[in-house]
Order: C-alpha cells, then sequence, then structure tokens
C-alpha cells in the first residue's frame, strides 16, 4: 500500500494516465490555436476540440453544438447563473436555488440580488434532498432560472432532478444544474431530466484541472446567455478567449473512459463504500449524515460524536479525507451543507467526508476503517464529552460556558 | 495546516489524562467551552491544603491538535506549582511554547480560562469547607 491515502475524491481526482496520453500530444505536435482556419495547426487543434465536444455530449445526452467550453465549474456556474439573468432580465428578476448547493452558486446569486434580482433558497430536508412542492410554489411569473446541483459534494445527495425538470419545463423556467459530482459517475441525460444548462468539470472525473464545460440547450427551448468576458466571441460568442485544447482533449478523454466504465465502476465503488460503512457503523454513536437511498455511490460522510474533527483529521495523518468540522474551514464555521440538513453544530464538527476514487483498493479501504476505530476510540479516552455521556449526563442540559 | 513538533507530541502522547474526585474538597475542576463551538477542556486540580501547592493535575479535551495539546501543557506546567504560581500562566506563554499559529490562538485562551475555572472552583470548595470547619 502506497501512503498517504487519497479518499478525497469529491475535492479532485487523480488525472488518469489514459487521459495524461491523449492529451500529451496536443501540447507539442498539435499545439495550434482552435480558432485558426487557415492553416494545419489550427485544424489539428480544432480537430481534437471537436472530438471532445463529441465525447462530452455523448455522455450526458446532448449535441456537440450544446458544449461550451470553460475554464471550469465555477466558471460555468457563474456564467450560466449571471448569462441568464441578464440575457432574461426582461421577462423575470427571481432565481431559485437551495441552501445545499455548492459556493459557486451561492455567491453568484448573492451577487445578482446586489445587482437588484430576488433569489429564494430553498431549505432542504433531512436527506438533502428539495422538496418538490416547495419548489413548485416558489416559483412565480418572475421566476427566470431555477439552479439546483445534481449531486452534493458533501454528503453525495442525488438530488431528485428529473422530477426538477420536469416542474421547470411545465412553468415554462430554465433549469440549471450544477453536474460536478455526478457527470462520469452516474447517468446523466440532459434529454431525460429536461436539463437546460449544465456545469461540468474536468478534474473531478480524472481530466486535468483549469478546464470544463458548460451545456447549453439549443432546441425546446434555445437557451441564450449573456457572455460574461469579451474578447474574440469564441464558443458561439458566448465564452470568449483562446481554446484549452490540450485540456479540452483531456476533458473528452475522461468522458468517454467514464462512459465505457461507468457500470463497472459505480459497482465497484458501491461495493468498497458499502464494505468502509460497515466497519464503521460498528462504532459506537457513529452517524451517517444524509440519506443512503439517493446517493453517489463513491461517498460516505459520518458523524463520530464527542470526538472534534480536525483532531481526528490529525490521528489519520496518513489517510487524505476532508471533515465539516470549523477548525478545517477557512471561516471557522461548521460544514452550512451539513447545518442544512439540520444537523446540529455539535456533530457537524465531528463530521468525516469519505469520498472513493477509480484508484482506491479494498486494501486501503480495510486499513483506513481500522485506523479511524483505533483513532476515534483513542480520542474518546480523551474526551470530557464522551465520559459525560458515558455517566448518562444530558448534555443538551448542561450549561456550558461558550466562548 | 503543520503543526509544529511539540503539539504533535502532545497529541500523539497526552500527558496526565484523565479524572480526579470531583467531590474531594482538595480538588478543583474547571469546564470551558461548549460542544457547538468544536472545543470543550476539562481540567482539574489537587491542591495540598497544608502547602497550597498542586499536586496533581488532570484533563480531557474535546477540541483540535492544539487545544489537546494546550490542555496537556497546562497540566505539566500546574504540578508543583502554588495557586498563585498558577494563575501568573498566561495564554501566551502556551502560544509561544506550542507555537500555536494565530488561528490557534483562542486554544491558549481556553486553557487558560480552564486553570483558572479549576482555581476558582477548588478556592470556592476550600473556603466553603473553612466555613464549616469554624462554625462547628
Amino acid at each position: 500500500m502506497k501512503f498517504p491515502i487519497y479518499l478525497d475524491n469529491h475535492a479532485t481526482t487523480a488525472v488518469d494516465p489514459r487521459v495524461v496520453q491523449a492529451m500529451l500530444p496536443y501540447f507539442t505536435e498539435f499545439f495550434g490555436n482552435a480558432a485558426s482556419r487557415n492553416h494545419a495547426f489550427g485544424w489539428g487543434a480544432e480537430e481534437g476540440v471537436e472530438k471532445a465536444r463529441k465525447q462530452i455530449a455523448d455522455l450526458i445526452g446532448a449535441n456537440s453544438k450544446e458544449i461550451i467550453f470553460t475554464s471550469g465549474a465555477t466558471e460555468s456556474n457563474n456564467l450560466a447563473i449571471k448569462g441568464v439573468a441578464q440575457m432574461y432580465a426582461e421577462k423575470g428578476n427571481h432565481i431559485i436555488t437551495a441552501a445545499t448547493e455548492h459556493k459557486a452558486v451561492l455567491d453568484t446569486c448573492k451577487h445578482l440580488e446586489k445587482d437588484g434580482f430576488r433569489v429564494t433558497y430553498l431549505p432542504v430536508k433531512g436527506d438533502g434532498s428539495v422538496d418538490l412542492d416547495m419548489l413548485r410554489e416558489a416559483i412565480t411569473d418572475k421566476t427566470i432560472l431555477v439552479s439546483i446541483m445534481y449531486a452534493n459534494n458533501e454528503i453525495g445527495l442525488i438530488q431528485p432532478v428529473a422530477e426538477i425538470g420536469k416542474i421547470c419545463k411545465e412553468k415554462g423556467v430554465l433549469f440549471h444544474t450544477d453536474g460536478v459530482q455526478a457527470v462520469g459517475k452516474i447517468p446523466v441525460n440532459v434529454i431525460a431530466d429536461n436539463i437546460d444548462l449544465m456545469s461540468i468539470t474536468a478534474h473531478k472525473l480524472y481530466g486535468p484541472k483549469g478546464v470544463g464545460a458548460l451545456y447549453v440547450r439549443r432546441k425546446n427551448p434555445r437557451v441564450q446567455l449573456t457572455a460574461q468576458m469579451d474578447g474574440g466571441g469564441h464558443e458561439r460568442g458566448m465564452r470568449s478567449g483562446t481554446l484549452n485544447v490540450p485540456g479540452i482533449v483531456g476533458l473528452g478523454e475522461a468522458c468517454a473512459i467514464a462512459q465505457r466504465e461507468m457500470p463497472a465502476e459505480m459497482a465497484r465503488h458501491r461495493a468498497l463504500r458499502d464494505r468502509l460503512h460497515a466497519k464503521l457503523a460498528t462504532i459506537e454513536e457513529s452517524y451517517v449524515n444524509g440519506g443512503m437511498e439517493h446517493r453517489l455511490p463513491h461517498n460516505l460522510n459520518m458523524s463520530f460524536a464527542y470526538v472534534e474533527g480536525e483532531s481526528l483529521l490529525m490521528g489519520i495523518n496518513d489517510i487524505a479525507v476532508s471533515s465539516g468540522s470549523a477548525c478545517t474551514s477557512a471561516t471557522l464555521e461548521p460544514s452550512y451543507v451539513l447545518k442544512a440538513l439540520g444537523l446540529g453544530d455539535d456533530l457537524a464538527h465531528t463530521s468525516i467526508r469519505f469520498g472513493i476514487g477509480r484508484f482506491t483498493t479494498e486494501e486501503e479501504i480495510d486499513y483506513v476503517a481500522n485506523k479511524m476505530i483505533e483513532v476515534v476510540e483513542k480520542l474518546r479516552e480523551l474526551s470530557p464529552l464522551w465520559e459525560m455521556f458515558k455517566d448518562g449526563v444530558d448534555l443538551s442540559k448542561v450549561e456550558w460556558v461558550a466562548h | 495546516m503543520a503543526y509544529s513538533d511539540k503539539v504533535l507530541d502532545h497529541y500523539n502522547h497526552p500527558r496526565n489524562v484523565g479524572a480526579l474526585d470531583k467531590k474531594d474538597p482538595n480538588v478543583g475542576t474547571g469546564m470551558v467551552g461548549a460542544p457547538e463551538c468544536g472545543d470543550v477542556m476539562k481540567l482539574q486540580i489537587k491542591v495540598n491544603p497544608d502547602t497550597g501547592v498542586i499536586e496533581d493535575a488532570k484533563f480531557k479535551t474535546f477540541g483540535c491538535g492544539s487545544a489537546i495539546a494546550s490542555s496537556s501543557l497546562a497540566t505539566e506546567w500546574l504540578k508543583g506549582k502554588s495557586v498563585d504560581q498558577a494563575l501568573a500562566i498566561k495564554n501566551t506563554d502556551i502560544v509561544t511554547e506550542l507555537a500555536l499559529p494565530p488561528v490557534k490562538i483562542h486554544c491558549s485562551v481556553l486553557a487558560e480560562d480552564a486553570i483558572k475555572a479549576a482555581i476558582d472552583d477548588y478556592k470556592t470548595k476550600s473556603s466553603a469547607t473553612a466555613q464549616v470547619g469554624a462554625s462547628a
């Protein structure tokens, strides 16, 4: 086994060596500018880009012409939400999103609020899903866009996207989804799901960092966007800037591999995740955060009561995972996603997210499980809260000296 | 974030973990912090009533590695000190000793608060026993 063990695949993934191989010629041999129409260097680059466009489109059931290349999902989310808001401002000024969205969506919405748009942040149910009736009721004649992520980056919850898409279609409202955690991991089809815009990034599906895409529907309806960068009018005028050809080729290859291997990979991930879950569930006072039913097969998020998350990470320092504890965040606030599920701050502080990936082995899962059990036990010996819990003290009734 | 060697040492080999008898009149118990804030420290001292010297100190901490190290270090420093000397321990001493980064200074403040709370508890208890003794 090689250390440290990487189980943080919701943050980023290693580039698949096959993706690297596909990219390499585009640095040296086909280095041309894909926008150069009058010589072979440009044509070679363009060919690589168009092949990738098709590979991405095929993975999500779209047409090649509906794929717009960007620098990653943060840009895709900004372009989708601001681009729609500005283009359709005459039609309405209301946007609906959810409390558990990624910051790239939430902060984009907050920005638009300053520009005079009205945003509804839907609460979520205990498993992390949005309430479809609440969504239906939130849509008004001023609503122009609904933005709900496909799957959540912390708890792996898969939203009822097809139902959301259907509601949006019925009401004549555009539907954007941040597909970062789902595309390439589970089947996603923009036609079946009635998705109008979808953000994708390469580095979450074994492609390189710094490249992503936005799916923009061309038919029923034809979605228009106000460009967020001025320049040469690349990508049908929606996103100017010379294309990152090697990155795009890498994203395309990553999508092609994901499409071919998805059924086997999902089954393998699910088996590893369930194995990890079964072992960790033997720890007393451990809780799964979010529901298990509609969950990405490679995600597990658990809280280990009375053990603070950062100290737990310190004890498992040969394993790369992340925690919802305040101490591991820049803001010193525990995870807003876990809090939106109704989890108390105390349990949010004790949460660990495991993200299984293409290169995770069963041997690694067993090592991680055993190490977790050992460290949780050690830290509980140190924990005054564990001692009180064992003595039968109701911690919710204690008057804490908060600081 | 990288931890200093001293923080790692206290985290890996915490000193004086455990509990003293809360009901013992010579034991002072301080518990500070809150689970919602992500750290709770329980620090206990046992004082020799004749000499006023802290003979034993124990801690248990729920919190990050720096919080565990701060309280572990505090128990080391408390042993053998008089109550007045113990009151002179400042959070900045802990920061310096453990090389805590700015974002972890609150851990040292919590440890200083825990020391003060334990001493307060001891003083309250011993003055109560003294009064009981005087009236008897």
